[in-house]
């Protein structure tokens, strides 16, 4: 099209003009509400307040209560996409290769589209409800089995807490990103690894896995990502006791900490910075888990 | 094989537990406000608070002008990159995927470092700005999963013979669009709008640091104050998530159906 736009410029032009007209409203948007916003936290985490450029501010980043919240925030996220790839792997297996009913498989996935959407501030409500002090759960097991959750130590508004929360919605998306791949698996494979002779475990360890890895890694990431960028669940179930990433800047922008704008760069081009890495190995282990899968 | 049936059962039920549990205790919280007794007391409280009806109305109203900019930013992209502009493709589909790398957070941030009063374009100064500048940043957040929809929708339809049956009857470009493309695509366009509106009706970040006092800060704030309203809030808000991704899927199975008799 742009070779004969040069060879019939009078004919052509103003047609492939018009088709550049009709994505301009997009690259505008793209542009205002979204490239510039972030390229302006970018180039000013490289930015001291007189506009010069410095690598003062990401240095603040390993300031001792900084770090703390970055680590923090790595080990919920961590934790959090692991225990849901694990648990998701779980039931995706289940509802796939379980033999179970139809309806219950078609269930659970439609219970997973919507729990992976109740994020936010309703999901921390829930929670409180149900391990709070007073909560549903807490009072079950107090009245029926006589054990004291409060008194064991535990509380919702604490790191054990948050992650059991982000739970609910880091399980659901790994059960979506993950069974379509579990479907993928074609039933030739095991009979062939069976008919080799091969146990149940064997066909595991050296058939399946071997093609799921990928897209089990890749979820991994995606799932980290997922948490790492998760702000209002995180303000709702704890206001503001735990020190994470996400509600350090938060605090910052309010204004409620202290007026050093630049440090809420470096900390939101820290944020980036990790969620950019998690999704890249993510598209590259999607593109590779694709090979096999389809 | 009845082993593996019963590995399964106990999978889904030890999931069941763990998802349900937490539903069950925010309705079983959310009627305890009276002692002694189960009833509808918090709800009552809540739906009559005349905050929560300006807030939750007001953020039925964003994500509804949500969806009407994001189906304006999307459909003629969509439209002309399929039609006209493949090798765009890779691009638009690299920026859509943005605002899931992106934490939500550090957009705000920048919009607020932007657009502030000393800017030139200073959105945030006046009610007028602060809205728009919400609402364009609602269609980022819905950007990913309404081009997502459009561009499975106009996958399934023929759209260059289309555009061509109607240029032959003299249709323009902007008739085409809303009177051909865009009915053809709707079902999928639906898609995209029900998942725009879970994600808008209680967004918290965006409002609170924007200082617009919609529904997801109204939340926050109950949930400082009071007891057992945010639990009747949470059932409202999970029965709306729940109402969105039914209609979703109501919607994608009726597409489903009509191409199939197509």
């Amino acid at each position: 099209m742009t070779t004969s736009a040069v060879s019939l410029p009078a004919a052509l032009r103003p047609r492939q003009l018009l088709n550049w007209v009709g994505v301009a409203p997009f690259f505008l948007f793209a542009t205002l509400f979204l490239i510039l916003p972030t390229l302006n936290i970018v180039v000013g985490a490289f930015r001291n307040p007189q506009g010069q450029v410095t690598l003062e501010n990401l240095g603040k980043l390993f300031s001792p209560s900084i770090r703390a919240a970055f680590w923090i925030s790595i080990e919920l996220s961590l934790l959090t996409a692991v225990l849901g790839c694990l648990f998701g792997f779980l039931i995706a297996a289940a509802i796939t290769l379980g033999e179970l009913p139809r309806w219950l498989r078609n269930g659970i996935i439609t219970f997973s589209g919507v729990a992976s959407n109740f994020a936010g501030v309703p999901l921390a409500f829930a929670f409180i409800a149900t391990l709070g002090r007073l909560g549903f759960v807490t009072m079950l097991l107090r009245n029926w089995f006589g054990i004291n959750l409060y008194g064991s130590g535990f509380n919702i508004v604490s790191f054990l807490g948050l992650a059991l929360t982000y739970l609910y919605f880091q399980i659901p998306l790994m059960v979506l990103i993950i069974t379509p791949a579990l479907e993928g698996l074609r039933r030739e494979w095991r009979e062939a690894a069976e008919s080799l002779g091969a146990s149940g475990l064997q066909y595991w360890r050296m058939v399946a896995l071997p093609v799921l890895w990928p897209s089990l890694l890749g979820t991994l990431a995606l799932l980290f990502a997922n948490a790492f960028g998760a702000v209002a669940t995180a303000i709702a179930l704890t206001g503001s006791s735990l020190s994470i990433a996400p509600i350090v800047l938060f605090a910052q922008i309010r204004g409620d900490v202290l007026n050093d704008p630049h440090l809420g760069y470096a900390i939101a081009f820290g944020m980036i910075l990790l969620t950019a890495i998690a999704n890249a190995i993510y598209i590259f282990l999607r593109m590779r888990a694709e090979r096999w899968v389809k | 094989m009845t082993g593996k049936r019963l590995w399964s059962l106990l999978a889904v039920a030890l999931g069941g537990l763990y998802f349900l549990l937490p539903l069950a205790g925010m309705v079983d919280f959310s009627m305890r406000m009276k002692r002694g007794e189960y009833s509808f007391e918090a709800y009552r409280i809540v739906l009559t608070d005349p905050q929560f009806q300006h807030t939750f109305l007001y953020s039925v109203g964003l994500a509804l002008l949500t969806i009407v900019i994001g189906i304006l930013i999307v459909v003629p992209t969509a439209y002309f990159v399929r039609l006209k502009l493949p090798g765009l493709r890779p691009v638009i589909e690299f920026i859509t995927l943005l605002p899931l790398v992106i934490p939500p957070i550090v957009i705000v941030f920048g919009y607020i470092r932007i657009y502030n009063t000393s800017s030139i374009l200073p959105l945030t100064g006046s009610w007028w700005g602060t809205n728009i500048l919400l609402l364009f940043g609602y269609a980022t957040l819905a950007l990913p999963y309404m081009y997502r929809s459009v561009d499975t929708g106009l996958r399934t339809i023929d759209i260059g013979s289309l555009t061509e049956a109607a240029q032959s009857l003299g249709a323009g470009w902007a008739r085409i669009l809303t009177v051909v493309i865009l009915p053809n695509v709707f079902v999928s366009v639906m898609s995209g709008a029900f998942l725009t509106f879970a994600i808008v009706i209680g967004e918290y970040v965006f409002a609170a640091l924007l200082n617009v006092n919609s529904f997801g800060p109204y939340m926050v704030w109950m949930g400082g104050n009071r007891a057992y309203e945010p639990s009747a809030l949470a059932v409202v808000a999970f029965a709306i998530t729940w109402a969105c991704m039914g209609l979703m899927q109501l919607f994608t199975r009726f597409s489903k159906f009509s191409t199939a008799r197509r």
